[in-house]
């Protein structure tokens, strides 16, 4: 190969052409850029929750359970660290001397140098350590407001008057929903003996801490003896559990992004095939009369595989600059939106990725249609023709590769080879569905010609056909770039609502638990006179499993088949009745009974998510122990909750008629409209309702309303700047269209037809293209948003049509547009003028 | 002997049946002999010229240029072919639009790896056909008689052995195609090329020394004048 001829030639030819290749470069620069910023934030994120996940649980390792840890784990705990703190955390009523108050609190006694990792936010900050040391309690800041205590007053609890002697501003440890929301009482471990709160039958919690050295594989450690702490009821978190929960956390968000990745890169890619396909047509002549000269085929092929590589390689580092410097502009509009902070620094590996993947897909989308210069033969020096380039078997290699490498990037973004190749396996298919659908008008149109139809409709519907036609090219592009819009404006559309229904005005704010069953109308009293909704005012009956599907609790927990874990078969159930269901609720099987006859079998509802941990299905018997009285009931339906909603939530629904005589208590909840609403009604509710307590759940609402609009703006910002890249691919690949029509409607002129005529049949074919175009992608991401929300997301699919017939409306009126605009610009000049030039 | 055809075919699929453009085709061309081809439109000449050029295969036959059988070669064997011992000139001139005037001569001699002297070559050649005041024009910015005569530069800059030259006048008016045909004939003349010359203006083709005339595919003639009557 003559190199020094090649690179000149290539330089050399593109001087005058270059604008040509404008579609190709902006398609690539913002294609990377955003796939650049959107990694790079990925990465921020998942670094951020590794780092966040040492500090939300403060230790590398916590062992649980509703006992003392039995010494004969206590040895295999020691050979792991000598590091370790322990908790034990019960719930109990506190007394308040100054203020002749009570307040149920959550007592956490530590012992040891816990928090290993993050901070105990105190005021003043030096209580946060030196509470340990004798009858000192750190008591929840919103406690101290509401009853007006000071650093320095007395707390009682048990038997012991502990002084306060500090501030506690934050609390370790997940905020699990229910009876737990008591205000947090910190005192040292060495006191809680004194307080002889812990009792026979007392329910209290054991929890250690322990800091690991580095060097030790904890997930190995935890494996080994997972069933050994098991079988004592002992829980392991670990500091790759709690990550892996706050990636569940935020892991349709992080899908999201990487499907608008996914999409901004294909995108790109589009834009890139479509315009190289134009540019090599323009080419073709040029290339014909250098093979004439007797430069051979790979040499031709080289000087303009050279050109696109050198532009798309410098799109791509523009690309990956811009993308870089998005991530400076973020921060600013994500601050504070997470629950933590996300520090952002530019991605290394974002930016790696970026380039390798950018000059790859570009190279490899360029030479799809670039493959064909070589086979371009000199003939059409003498014969000026439109016949399609001859195929190059060489194509195939390439669409494989292309295939590879897009799977390779899915998998580097799902990390699944099975979800890489079924995304794969649905671009394909969209894919071979436009192309057989464009084939397959072109093949009806020919077949099923108005022959009768005017001159107008006649030459725009044969203009989908004739040789030198762009059916397949326009119908494939702008099918995909609808499809992929669409898609996207769905997907946002459904997790935007998703996010929506969590955040909200209308949320509640406060639940009161602990009332009398005969204060239901009292408490609904008091809740109206500070014109606050009652939202839910429920009853619960607390109760344990006794027996189920013919076995005792005792018989099963001795089964070593039993699926069931021991946790769940322990564990104490909250138990509501109701003659309705919830409206947010789903029957998922069987049906609900609301109203218990008296006569027949006692049939009951189930969460999926308990029927499923326990086991049992439709149909099975369950026998219960209502404090000391067994009722046996059946399961009647099971349902499906909606955790979003900030409401109690019942895993197990009785009908009514049958707990109402039962020792039970109220559950209240409602909204405040404002911080001091908030504490008078706490007081008023404390005063009349001993035994009530009020939990304030504002603070947690802010902050994830907090979140779920920053949420929104990222998956907005996102999203919208891919629809932009959309926009640009499909608007550019009509301009470049007009390449292909400009000698037909020149000689059209010439022949004397009117502009008006010229007009009219352009705008019949390009309408024809756009309608079935628009329609073809519409129906694809329609299919593709709902396997999509069902499979990936696990949301549901509902969806408005009349933004999407909106898309329709504006795909073709945009398509229309731009055919006649490319007309307009061969009417207007002589046609002598254009003939010379073609 | 520089051009040898025997029993040359080409025959195009059509639609139902099967379409023969050129017919048992045979003749064979001296070094430096000036050659025309005539025959009404359609008659074949353009599938001929290019068989004979190397641009296409014939579907049988054998087609030697300089005693190598060009229809036994590869594209690349015959690219090289064309571009060490080929000239052209097209009805429709075939410059390269994003090359200059200068840039279009050149590009067969860098093309031969000579681009060293290329430039002043092009440029002598580029003086010899009246345009060195238009070296840096682009094909867009000049007429059509002179972007012929850019292609004239451009075909003789290899130094050819053959050169062939497809209805060389026909897109020009007449008092253009005449400078152009003079300038033809001088610059061959001077570098005693072999020149085979595709028309259907018998004036032209009178200039030559010999006469192919060909008809349905067909050589119904092959006539050679005495140079004494051309003159
Ligand atoms: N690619 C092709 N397919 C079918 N027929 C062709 C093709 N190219 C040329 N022909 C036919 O070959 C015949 C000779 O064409 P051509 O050599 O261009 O004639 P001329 O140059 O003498 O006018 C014509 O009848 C033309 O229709
Ligand atoms: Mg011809």
């Amino acid at each position: 190969m003559k190199w020094s001829l090649i690179v000149k030639t290539a330089i050399r030819d593109s001087r005058k052409d270059r604008s040509k290749l404008l579609l190709f470069m902006s398609s690539i620069i913002l294609g990377i850029a955003a796939l650049v910023a959107i990694n790079s934030f990925n990465d921020n994120l998942v670094r951020d929750i590794d780092t966040q996940s040492k500090s939300l649980l403060g230790a590398d390792l916590t062992v649980e359970g509703n006992k003392p840890i039995p010494n004969s784990l206590i040895a295999s705990l020691d050979s792991l660290s000598s590091n370790n703190s322990t908790e034990v955390e019960l719930f109990s009523m506190s007394y308040l001397p100054s203020k002749s108050e009570s307040q149920f609190v959550r007592i956490k006694a530590l012992t040891g140098d816990f928090p290993y990792y993050g901070n105990l936010v105190t005021q003043p900050i030096s209580a946060a350590s030196s509470y340990k040391k004798g009858k000192n309690a750190l008591v929840d800041d919103g406690m101290m407001l509401q009853y007006g205590l000071e650093v320095g007053d007395s707390i009682k609890l048990g038997q012991t008057v502990f002084l306060i002697h500090g501030r506690l501003m934050n609390a370790f440890g997940s905020i699990d929903a229910g009876a737990s929301f008591a205000p947090s009482v910190y005192i040292s471990g060495d006191e809680m003996a004194s307080t002889e709160l812990i009792q026979p039958g007392s329910l209290v919690n054991y929890k250690n801490y322990y800091k690991v050295d580095s060097d030790v594989d904890l997930n190995e450690w935890k494996k080994e003896r997972k069933k050994q702490f098991r079988t004592e009821s002992m829980r392991l978190t670990t500091i790759e559990d709690q990550r892996e929960n706050l990636k569940e956390a935020f892991s349709n968000l992080n899908s999201f992004l990487n499907i608008v990745a996914l999409i901004s890169l294909l995108l790109a890619c589009i834009g890139v095939a479509s315009s190289v396909l134009i540019y090599v047509k323009t080419k073709v002549q040029s290339i014909a009369i250098l093979r004439c000269l007797g430069m051979k085929g790979e040499e031709a092929f080289m000087v303009y595989f050279l050109q696109i590589f050198a532009l798309g390689f410098l799109s791509v580092v523009l690309g990956v600059a811009i993308g870089s410097i998005m991530q400076l502009i973020l921060p600013v509009v994500l601050k504070g939106f997470l629950p933590y902070e996300v520090n952002m620094t530019m991605s290394s590996s974002a930016i790696i990725k970026g380039l390798v993947m950018g000059v790859l897909s570009t190279t490899l989308f360029a030479l799809g249609p670039l493959i064909s210069v070589r086979k371009i033969t000199p003939l059409k020096t003498l014969r000026i023709n439109d016949d399609p380039l001859e195929a190059d078997p060489l194509r195939w290699l390439v669409y494989g590769l292309i295939a590879l490498s897009i799977t390779g990037f899915l998998y580097s973004l799902t990390g699944s080879i099975l979800e890489a190749g079924i995304f794969s396996l649905g671009i394909l298919v969209a894919f071979l569905v436009l192309y057989g659908v464009a084939k397959c008008v072109v093949w009806s149109v020919r077949r099923f010609f108005p022959s009768n139809a005017s001159f107008v409709l006649r030459q725009g519907l044969s203009n989908l056909y004739r040789p030198n036609n762009q059916t397949q090219t326009l119908v494939v592009s702008i099918g995909l770039g609808t499809g992929i819009l669409t898609l996207l404006f769905i997907l946002q559309g459904l997790i935007l609502g998703n996010v929506e229904g969590m955040g909200a005005g209308n949320q509640p704010n406060m639940i009161v638990f602990g009332i009398e069953a005969d204060q239901k109308d009292e408490i609904e009293a008091i809740t109206n006179s500070f014109n606050m909704p009652v939202i839910q005012n429920v009853p619960v009956v607390t109760m344990e499993l006794a027996a189920w599907q013919g076995k005792s609790k005792k018989e099963w927990l001795q089964d070593s088949t039993r699926t069931a874990s021991r946790r769940v078969i322990n564990r104490e159930a909250r138990v509501s009745y109701q003659s309705t269901m919830s409206p947010d609720e789903k029957l998922l099987s069987g049906n609900f009974t609301g109203v218990y006859n008296g006569e027949d079998s006692i049939m009951i509802s189930l969460a999926e998510s308990y029927a499923e941990d326990l086991d049992v299905s439709l149909h099975d018997e369950l026998v219960w122990n209502v404090q000391g009285t067994l009722i046996k009931t059946y399961v009647g339906s099971i349902r499906e909750i909606n955790f979003r909603k900030m409401e109690s939530r019942f895993f197990i629904l009785f009908p009514s008629g049958v707990l109402e005589e039962a020792p039970q208590f109220r559950i209240l909840v409602t909204k405040s409209p404002t911080k001091q609403v908030t504490a008078d009604f706490r007081n008023t509710v404390v005063k009349s309702m001993p035994s009530a307590s009020v939990i304030d759940l504002g603070s947690i609402l802010v902050t994830l309303n907090d979140i779920l609009t920053k949420v929104s703006y990222v998956i907005k910002f996102m999203a919208g700047f891919s629809i932009l890249i959309g926009l640009i691919v499909l608007i550019s690949s009509l301009f470049l269209s007009k390449y292909q029509r400009i000698r037909e409607s020149v000689l059209l002129r010439t022949l004397g037809a009117v502009q008006n005529k010229i007009y009219r049949i352009n705008a019949v074919e390009y309408a024809a293209l756009g309608i079935l175009s628009a329609s073809t992608g519409i129906v694809l991401a329609l299919s593709g948003s709902y396997l999509l929300a069902t499979f990936v997301f696990e949301l549901d699919f509902n969806i408005n049509w009349l933004p999407i017939l909106g898309i329709f409306v504006f795909i073709v009126g945009l398509t229309v547009f731009i055919g006649l605009w490319n007309s307009r610009d061969v009417v207007k000049r002589s046609p002598l003028e254009v003939l010379r030039n073609v | 002997m520089i051009l040898e055809a025997s029993e040359v075919f080409k025959t195009y699929q059509g639609v139902n049946k099967k379409l023969t453009v050129l017919d048992n085709i045979n003749f064979h061309v001296e070094r430096g002999e000036i050659l025309a081809i005539v025959g009404p439109s359609g008659s074949g000449k353009t599938t001929l010229l290019g068989l004979c050029a190397g641009l296409d295969n014939p579907s049988s036959g054998i087609l030697k240029l300089d005693n190598e059988s060009i229809s036994a070669m590869s594209e690349n064997e015959k690219a090289e072919i064309r571009n060490k011992k080929v000239g052209f000139i097209f009805q429709n001139f075939q410059l390269l639009p994003t090359l200059s005037a200068l840039e279009n001569v050149m590009i067969p001699l860098e093309l031969q790896g000579r681009s060293k002297g290329a430039r002043a070559k092009a440029i002598a050649l580029l003086e010899r056909v009246g345009l060195g005041d238009r070296l840096n024009h682009y094909p867009s910015q000049l007429s059509g008689g002179e972007q012929q005569r850019v292609s004239l530069a451009r075909a003789f800059s290899n130094d050819p052995e053959i050169l062939f030259a497809d209805e060389p006048t026909g897109n020009l008016d007449e008092e253009t195609g005449e400078i152009v045909e003079h300038l033809l004939f001088e610059l061959n003349k001077e570098k005693q090329t072999t020149l085979i010359i595709v028309t259907h203006d018998l004036e032209l083709a009178n200039k030559t020394d010999r006469i192919i005339r060909l008809k349905g595919g067909k050589i119904v003639s092959d006539q050679s004048i005495k140079s004494e009557a051309r003159s």
